[in-house]
């Protein structure tokens, strides 16, 4: 196993890297349920984003966990979670935006830095914009659906140092925002460091 | 071709009177899935903007004004409305589903969700189901799916995926592929149970009816393809009717504006834009 890149993601910010095939991305969840927002794409057509919903298709349940496989719009696996100290994580969530915020929180968090700005910041280096924006997995979120449908964000059953490795599946372009929501439990209201880890062989 | 006896489409005269001839077959009968236009129906309660039938494995699209009625009938059964909603001003604001579903606190959609795009605006609102079987997490399928399922997913074929059926349809409001996203389906349900897997439940029976109202002005998508959780070996999809008529947008004195502080404010978002957007 070879370590290619390694680095700590300060809180808040985003992140992006293009995987080639069988690279494997390790997110170490430092300090503790932290979320990381995370989008994918065929590194050679963007057309072909990360779709949760051909991910669920595929697959017997809405979380994602060791073997779940990262499907993009077309039905193409583009990374598979080859280990996960967690047990599961989200698929149903989406990103918080200065938008959705102001749904959910009120008026007054437009103001505050969102994943979808990170988003939107990362996929621009790329000549990509708000058409390629889709909803994304939630890696260390905790989202789990009642009996009548209730849905929500709480407490996260993640913990400092606890990870999880996808291995991509061909070229793949990753998009990280780690999350800076501080009026949900997603990120036990203080948004924190996570490690970002690339391996190969 | 036997040259003994002139055919009636050898000549262009005769091509024209050929060609002119089928519609008034049509009309007889054989093409229950034909479009009224202009649109007419005789038993909606406004005057009607769109009356279509659409095929199984069809699609349908719509350029429609804010304060625009929807009702989707499941005809016999087995069809399965899969929507997409883009703001007609500017498409690259669209549906988000997982905004939808985490906004409001529910992923079991019925009368009273409002369908929200990814700018905090709603989009339509869901003001009747008699269904109550629908969908906000599988969406539709894609080509390789239904090739691996049902032998082909291609448009032109007998199991058409719905993805396939979104891009045409987008396509002809100068969209491409990376403008489809996730979609929400209406008549075909699922539950997901306490471990996080999923039942598929199927349709209500047929007449089922889904009604919708059009908070801004918005390009509609559907496809009418089997749902991609659904059992059954053999691809299984029926006719759906829409039909929409001239209705109003929901108001501050109307229930469903303050029925929850969300939602009240994703209309407040609605109004303020609709304000900005307007010449005095």
């Amino acid at each position: 196993m070879t370590e290619i890149h390694r680095e700590t993601l300060r809180p808040r910010a985003p992140w992006s890297r293009v995987l080639t095939h069988g690279q494997v991305l390790t997110i170490v969840d430092l300090d503790g349920n932290q979320a990381v927002d995370f989008l994918a794409y065929d590194a050679h057509d963007t057309s072909q984003a990360y779709s949760a919903q051909a991910t669920l298709q595929a697959q017997d349940t809405i979380f994602l966990t060791t073997g779940s496989v990262l499907r993009d719009n077309e039905y193409d696996p583009l990374l598979t979670v080859v280990a996960d100290e967690v047990g599961r994580h989200d698929t149903l969530g989406g990103a918080c935006s200065k938008e959705s915020n102001t749904l959910r929180y009120g008026h007054h968090t437009h103001s505050q830095h969102a994943c979808v700005e990170n988003f939107m910041h990362e996929l621009s280096r790329y000549g990509m914009g708000k058409r390629d924006h889709v909803p994304n997995v939630n890696w260390f979120m905790n989202v789990p659906v009642d009996p009548d449908g209730a849905l929500g964000i709480v407490d996260g059953i993640s913990a400092p140092g606890l990870s999880l490795s996808l291995r991509a599946e061909k070229d793949v372009l990753v998009v990280v925002s780690n999350c800076p929501q501080i009026n949900n439990p997603c990120n036990g209201f203080d948004p924190s460091r996570v490690e970002l880890v690339v391996t190969h062989g | 071709m036997s040259t003994d006896q002139p055919q009636p489409t050898a000549t262009t005269a005769g091509a024209r009177a050929h060609a002119r001839a089928q519609e008034q077959a049509a009309r007889d009968g054989g093409f229950p899935n034909r479009p009224t236009v202009p649109a007419a129906a005789a038993d909606l309660p406004g005057e009607a903007v769109w009356a279509e039938r659409v095929a199984p494995g069809g699609y349908a699209h719509r350029v429609l004004a804010a304060g625009t009625a929807i009702q989707l009938t499941d005809l016999d059964g087995d069809a399965c409305a899969s929507l997409l909603l883009y703001h007609a001003d500017m498409p690259w604001e669209r549906l988000n589903v997982a905004d939808t579903v985490k906004v409001q606190w529910q992923v079991y959609t019925t009368a009273g969700q409002l369908l929200l795009s990814d700018q905090a605006r709603v989009l339509a609102t869901v003001i009747g189901d008699t269904s109550g079987r629908h969908d906000t997490l599988y969406g539709t399928s894609a080509q390789a799916r239904n090739e691996q399922r049902y032998g082909d997913g291609s448009p032109e074929g007998s199991s058409p995926a719905g993805r396939e059926l979104f891009v045409l349809g987008a396509s002809k409001h100068g969209l491409g592929r990376r403008d489809v996203p996730p979609s929400i389906s209406f008549f075909q349900g699922v539950r997901i149970d306490a471990g996080g897997r999923p039942e598929w439940l199927g349709s209500a029976g047929p007449g089922a009816t889904v009604t919708l109202r059009t908070e801004l002005p918005v390009i509609v998508l559907v496809a009418n393809a089997a749902h991609p959780l659904d059992p059954r070996t053999a691809y299984t999809s029926s006719p759906l009717r829409i039909t929409a008529w001239r209705d109003r947008v929901t108001a501050p004195a109307d229930n469903l504006w303050h029925a929850t502080p969300e939602g009240r404010r994703a209309f407040e978002n609605t109004a303020d834009h609709r304000t900005g957007r307007t010449a005095r």
